[in-house]
């Protein structure tokens, strides 16, 4: 019964329309990476330099990628950390 | 000076040859100089859509290879004196034209036309950037499926990259009543998806397999939907705004009736 009243009024979110939409919406986020490693690597240059404010990282050895599970896209970095920085500098400082 | 249109998919079987047909003939119509040109070399296919088939007598090769001038190699349409057609060669591969060629290629055309339209090839190979080559504006065809939309996504990208910036976009073989039950997208998914300016909906029609089977553009069809919807997209091509046609398919009997009833 419940099942069914889930069906009934949470149809609008499984109907196949929406089902395409959410799966185009994830495929072409890998997609427009692909098509653009410039992205990837413009991204990681500035990663770097931010978090270089901050601590020392291991440049050469920094992953940047994009991971999918089921249902989400989520931007993996993997940045292995030399030291620490005392200080902190920010752009306000 | 005429503009180059190149329209693309990415994608096979979306539509891209009947699209170009129909806005050539839709553009005309309304008195415009046009030509198009073939440039799915080895699957030649935009003559046989036009019912021009017969009258080929040279093709888009022995242009690039100086074998002819492209005045001798263009074919007059039936039924517009200001449509011409240049076919693609049927018996080389896409090696045959290199996209320096074309570029020059719609050079020399585009001086003596007010359109050009290039019917690209599916796929993102070599005869894509042939196709796109001398193109100053891009239209993107696309069905509400998954895959071509993605594919379109895609093209975008690469149009993109290659400086064909602000791609238009065409959604053919729209189903209304499909996307009201929720089993299809709709054009405003579709839009968000891939963020373009739309250019046009093209609704399903059987009218277009008719008007295919004789050679004729269903354009010209001026009692049916696709046609009219061809027609605006014509004019939206031409700089008029004009507004998105009413999508609702009016077969049912409520809409029926509230139309004799004037509510509609």
């Amino acid at each position: 019964m419940l099942d069914f009243i889930n069906r009934i009024f949470g149809r609008e979110n499984h109907s196949s329309r929406n089902v395409a939409k959410e799966r185009l919406r994830l495929v072409l986020v890998h997609d427009r990476a692909g098509v653009s490693p410039e992205l990837l690597q413009a991204l990681k240059a500035e990663l770097i330099q931010v978090i270089s404010n901050y601590m020392e990282i291991d440049e050469q050895a920094l992953e940047v990628s994009l991971d999918s599970s089921e249902n989400q896209v989520a931007l993996v970095a993997n940045i292995p950390v030399k030291r620490m920085k005392r200080r902190f500098q920010t752009e306000s400082a | 000076m005429g503009e180059v249109i190149v329209v693309t998919s990415g994608k096979g079987g979306v539509g891209k040859t009947t699209t170009t047909a129909n806005l050539g003939a839709g553009l005309a119509s309304l008195g415009s100089r046009v030509c198009l040109i073939d440039a799915d070399i080895g699957l030649r296919n935009l003559d046989v859509v036009m019912g021009l088939e017969n009258r080929i007598v040279y093709d888009l090769v022995d242009v690039t290879s100086g074998n002819c001038h492209f005045r001798k190699a263009l074919i007059k349409d039936k039924r517009f004196e200001n449509l011409f057609l240049l076919p693609a060669a049927q018996t080389k591969d896409k090696t045959a034209v290199s996209p320096e060629q074309m570029k020059t290629l719609c050079e020399e055309i585009k001086d003596e036309f007010d359109y050009v339209i290039v019917d690209c090839p599916a796929g993102i190979e070599q005869g894509f950037r042939n196709a796109i080559a001398g193109a100053n504006q891009a239209v993107v065809v696309t069905t509400p499926e998954v895959s071509a939309v993605r594919d379109a996504d895609r093209i975008i990208g690469l149009l993109e990259k290659e400086d064909l910036r602000e791609p238009k976009l065409v959604i053919n073989r729209m189903r209304f009543q499909m996307v009201k039950h929720g089993d299809m997208m709709s054009i405003d998914d579709i839009i968000e998806i891939l963020a373009v300016d739309l250019l046009g909906v093209v609704p399903e029609d059987e009218l277009v397999v008719v008007s295919t089977n004789r050679g004729e553009m269903v354009v010209m069809n001026n009692a049916s939907r696709s046609g009219q919807a061809y027609r605006n997209i014509v004019r939206r091509i031409k700089g008029e705004e004009v507004p998105m046609m009413d999508l609702e398919e009016n077969s049912g009997l409520f809409n029926r009736l509230r139309r004799m009833i004037g509510l509609k």
